[in-house]
């Protein structure tokens, strides 16, 4: 199963790789497509059947937005020129992300195995969600009874994104 | 924006009810398998989106639909938060207690409160995204006016 998500990870690398690349922009937001529905075979995979229907359908609504958006404006990229500044910007962004992995490194080498819980809160969670909520399914469980106020966060966030797209999107003010 | 053609809109007629009950059935049965308030709500607002692509905004009065969603949105969101609130007032003191009867577990109505919070999010995570959706459209149109 490993092997199996390092090649869906590597297709997705790939295709993201393409996407930035990609001289039309229509053939990158398809690219970029490569990526979501390959996350919603990892998520498959991993045996998370609950992640896998918000990817898929978040995905399509999210691509059938985007194609719509460049098919009314260009499809043309628009490159700038590779000067002295940009060559400062990318040379930054190599060291940072050296720093960055050093440090993921040197942080993930005491934890456990990929797979293997270190938690004592995992346990509890997972033996005695449906006594204590009543629910089978042991994620509704969690989002809405043991950890509802992320929930209600969530939702907040939602709400925040509505009005600040109806805010930035509004030509005439209202009498 | 301009509908598209006869071919579309008729399997369009024919797919976007199935699409909507599916969503309202994976919101019902958030508490017994995958799925719940989230990825239902978006499948609901996907009828709705593939209805208004199908048949271009003169078909419907965007304007006025745009007003409905975001009131059900908002009214969404504040019936989660007092039905969280509830847990405080009646039950044991706690924020977002359960404290409605559990039930059989694996039946439809069982759980407590936990059917009502997926409803009520859905319908909030629904309205939410048609209204994103409603408000581009909307914006286009009128830069074309």
């Amino acid at each position: 199963m490993e092997l199996a998500i390092s090649v869906i990870v590597i297709f997705m690398i790939l295709g993201a790789i393409y996407a930035i690349h990609a001289s039309d922009i229509l053939s990158a937001v398809i690219a970029g497509g490569i990526v979501g529905y390959s996350l919603v075979i990892c998520f498959l995979l991993l045996k998370a059947p609950d992640l896998a229907i918000v990817q898929i359908v978040v995905e399509t609504i999210t691509l059938i937005i985007m194609v719509a958006v460049v098919l009314d404006s260009s499809r043309k990229e628009a490159y700038g020129k590779f000067d002295t500044q940009a060559w400062v910007t990318a040379a930054t962004a190599v060291v940072i992300l050296a720093i960055l992995f050093w440090f993921l490194k040197e942080a993930s080498a005491p934890l456990a195995p990929f797979g293997e819980n270190t938690m004592r809160m995992a346990d509890a969670y997972v033996n005695g969600a449906v006594d204590k909520t009543g629910s089978v399914n042991l994620v509704t469980g969690v989002l809405f009874d043991f950890r509802g106020y992320d929930t209600l966060g969530e939702a907040t966030v939602l709400v925040t994104a509505v009005l600040g797209v109806l805010t930035i999107l509004r030509i005439r003010g209202k009498k | 924006m301009k509908g598209m053609t006869v071919i579309v809109k008729k399997t369009t007629q024919l797919i976007a009810g199935i699409i909507f009950l599916y969503g309202i059935y994976i919101i019902l049965h958030g508490h017994l398998t995958p799925g719940g308030g989230f990825a239902g709500g978006v499948i609901v607002a996907g009828s709705f989106i593939l209805l208004i692509l199908a048949y271009g905004s003169d078909f419907l009065n965007l304007v006025k639909e745009e007003r409905g969603s975001t009131m059900y949105e908002n009214l969404a969101i504040l019936v989660f938060l007092f039905l969280g609130l509830t847990g405080m007032i009646a039950g044991a003191g706690i924020f977002f207690a359960n404290w409605l009867p559990h039930g059989t577990p694996g039946e439809l109505v069982s759980a407590g409160f936990l059917p009502l919070y997926n409803i009520f999010v859905g319908i909030e995570v629904a309205a939410s995204i048609l209204t994103i959706f409603l408000a581009l459209v909307i914006f286009k149109e009128e830069v074309l006016k």
